[in-house]
């Protein structure tokens, strides 16, 4: 026995999506695998489609308001019961795999591993991996507040079934998903065929990892600014500007009956879209004004951030900054040495709703060293 | 001087407990030893999630991983009480009248001794299960409070609501008070003879720099001690209003090692305190005096157990080194 060795924390892959999207093909995907690591697997209910597991465990969504006043401070108690349950026997698995219904809010399933001291000692949430239905994405976004949580909150979204629509739809659907969370990493599935390594062992809550191997964050929906692409970024920007035609709408309900006619030449790229990003691009950072700055935002807008990534370069600090948030959450470390000839400058993007652009931009700028 | 008889198991240890005097240590595998005349071992469960002493006829009841409850007599033999494939059977009570409980997902199950059952159904998940000492009466903690069902007659719960999610539950010995754990660092209690919605009814208890996950009732019911702090914190339930307005003793302090697990003695007003490094302290209330019944071991104290003339301790860790302390030597 080795029991005396301190044990690393087990990795926690999430998956959210729509039923039918795909989570249960991917997981089967995930166990079948030819990968010699063993699974437990946490699902809401025993679906009807088997999952190929040994230890599979059960669980009924419990939402946990925490009793601090905090609205946005909700965990999920059956997560923490069962994760204690699976950890005081740790031998049987590698990593834990996390199913959530269709309509669950990852929001609480993200923060029991923050939250809780007992389920953060023992276990690491690796990534939220949302499965997206390519054909049926912009009805769950019109019915739905849950579809587009699951995408903004993803760390790795998965578009499947893209087999079902055309190629101008999927683009169409791609740009779409792009506005809703510009930092997640988008692969095209069908069947939820993906190669596993781009969703498991993702470190996406890691700080010193999250922000590393992330060619996407804070490229998008930032044209505002003045910016320049890094060495990595080989995305295409033009489907995100803001005077681009966006017809999506009624290609996809074109068989509707009697859809309502929205304002094509309103500035708004995505109709039923309600989350926003908001990418923040400054200098180098007097902490002084940083840290105050950033507990006061995530204080009173906390609620209304689903997420927070940055890298911050602090004045006269040799190492990068690296913060990310889920609503009022914060954590941050430092991360590695600025490397030679690298730009040391200050990126921040929140993803949430009803915030106020102008007001981060604002604050963020004025927490910038003044230059000597 | 006290001496530890080791017993060197594998894994986390759920419970421990002393049957016919004999010392028996429960496995989260679903291994259930027993020291009596050498190390005996019983596979009760497919894991094993949940135990409690059914005293009045001194056995275990145990709830496993595998949907089963099952019952385990001193002398190894084993029952099967209930049974719910594929659901973890994370709550089980023992009750007066060979009654007994169990929990899975929103529902109490209550078996009678003649076979018949009863299900209570809450709104929320049952997190905590606990019979009244008298009369034949369960309470079921779940978020927002605890349900109290008279297991009986078909009357309507009484609910005890307290913002929040309440994870464990006990009633004190003479069935004044009932005390919860809460998934915040603190307990709750409800003073169950008060008038309904009058102030003096409810008690809180904070402070704690972690969750409570040990609770035990001294001799009489006159102290309830509890886990969560780097000391033993030792609420005073003599006067009829409980806590309220009194401080809590601190017994057993000590410097960033947090209490794991709590057990009063049967008889004297000391406690036996287990901590995170399987170190067990023994503390008398009434002069806080300490005396080191265990050094630290390999993992924290998860359970510990007296045998009824309170000379012996069984305790049992997180990483499976057990043992059984005589306090004579």
């Amino acid at each position: 026995m080795t029991e005396t060795s301190p044990q690393k924390p087990i990795p926690v892959t999430v998956l959210t999506g729509y039923l039918g999207a795909g989570k249960t093909t991917l997981l089967n995907r995930i166990l079948s695998e030819n990968h010699g690591r063993k699974y437990a697997v946490i699902v809401n209910e025993f679906g009807e489609i088997g999952i190929d597991n040994d230890l599979i465990v059960e669980s009924d969504e419990e939402i946990y308001e925490m009793n601090n006043g905090c609205v946005c401070c909700t965990v999920r108690g059956d997560l923490i019961r069962v994760v204690e349950g699976l950890m005081r026997r740790p031998g049987r698995f590698d990593a834990i795999i996390v199913e959530t219904t269709g309509l669950a809010d990852p929001v609480p399933v993200a923060q029991t591993f923050f939250m809780d001291d007992d389920v953060r000692a023992k276990t690491e949430l690796d990534a939220v991996v949302a499965l997206v239905d390519a054909k049926h994405l912009p009805l769950r976004l019109k019915d739905s507040r849950e579809a587009e949580d699951q995408i903004a909150f993803a760390d790795v979204v998965l578009l499947n079934k893209t087999d079902l629509v055309t190629p101008e739809e999927l683009e169409r659907i791609e740009a779409t998903v792009r506005v809703i969370n510009p930092s997640a990493r988008i692969y095209r599935t069908q069947r939820s065929d993906i190669d596993l390594a781009k969703v498991l062992d993702q470190g996406a809550f890691n700080l010193e990892r999250a922000l590393e191997n992330d060619p996407h964050f804070l490229d998008q929906d930032d044209h505002e600014h003045d910016h320049t692409c890094g060495p990595d970024c080989g995305h295409d920007h033009h489907h995100h500007h803001h005077d681009h035609d966006h017809h999506h709408h009624d290609h996809d309900h074109d068989h509707d009956h009697d859809h309502h006619h929205h304002h094509h030449d309103a500035p708004s790229p995505i109709h039923d879209v309600t989350v926003q990003s908001i990418s923040l691009r400054g200098g180098e950072m007097n902490p002084d004004r940083f840290f105050p700055w950033i507990q006061k935002i995530t204080q009173t807008d906390g609620p209304n951030i689903l997420r927070l990534k940055g890298i911050i370069a602090f004045a006269g600090d040799a190492e990068r900054y690296v913060v990310q948030g889920v609503h009022m959450i914060i954590e941050g470390d430092h991360q590695r040495a600025w490397k030679e000839g690298e730009k040391r400058e200050s990126r921040l993007v929140f993803i949430g709703r009803d915030l106020d652009r102008e007001k981060l931009e604002r604050t963020f700028k004025a927490c910038e060293a003044q230059p000597n | 001087m006290p001496t530890v008889a080791p017993l060197d198991l594998e894994g986390h240890v759920v419970g421990v407990a002393f049957l016919k005097g004999v010392p028996f240590f429960a496995e989260a595998t679903g291994a259930i030893h027993r020291l009596d005349l050498g190390h005996k071992t019983t596979e009760v469960h497919e894991g094993l999630l949940s135990l409690v002493v059914d005293e009045a006829n001194d056995t275990l009841l145990t709830g496993g991983e595998d949907g089963k409850v099952m019952r385990t007599a001193a002398d190894g033999t084993t029952s099967l009480v209930a049974e719910a494939p594929r659901k973890w059977i994370a709550q089980v009570a023992a009750g007066p009248q060979g009654a007994v409980a169990y929990a899975y997902g929103k529902t109490t199950h209550v078996r009678l001794a003649d076979g018949t059952t009863k299900e209570f159904t809450e709104e929320r998940t049952v997190e905590g299960l606990a019979f009244a000492p008298k009369g034949l009466r369960v309470g079921a903690a779940r978020y927002n409070g605890v349900s109290l069902h008279w297991v009986g007659t078909s009357g309507q719960p009484i609910d005890l609501d307290w913002k929040g999610a309440h994870t464990g539950v006990t009633f004190s010995p003479d069935g004044r008070f009932l005390v919860t754990t809460m998934q915040e660092n603190a307990l709750h209690g409800w003073k169950l003879d008060a008038k309904p919605g009058a102030e003096a009814r409810h008690m809180r208890m904070t402070g704690y720099p972690a969750k409570v996950k040990s609770l035990s009732w001294s001799a009489k019911g006159k102290w309830l001690a509890s886990s969560g702090a780097s000391a033993a914190i030792v609420w005073p339930f003599q006067g009829k209003d409980g806590p309220m307005g009194k401080a809590p003793l601190e017994l057993g302090t000590r410097a960033d090692i947090m209490v794991t697990s709590v057990c009063c003695h049967p008889a004297e007003d000391i406690v036996a305190i287990g901590y995170q490094d399987g170190m067990i302290l023994g503390a008398r209330f009434a002069d806080s005096k300490e005396v080191l019944l265990r050094r630290p071991g390999k993992g924290a104290i998860t359970a510990m157990a007296w045998n009824k003339d309170g000379r012996q301790l069984a305790f049992g860790s997180a990483e499976g080194d057990c043992g059984v302390v005589d306090i004579a030597g």
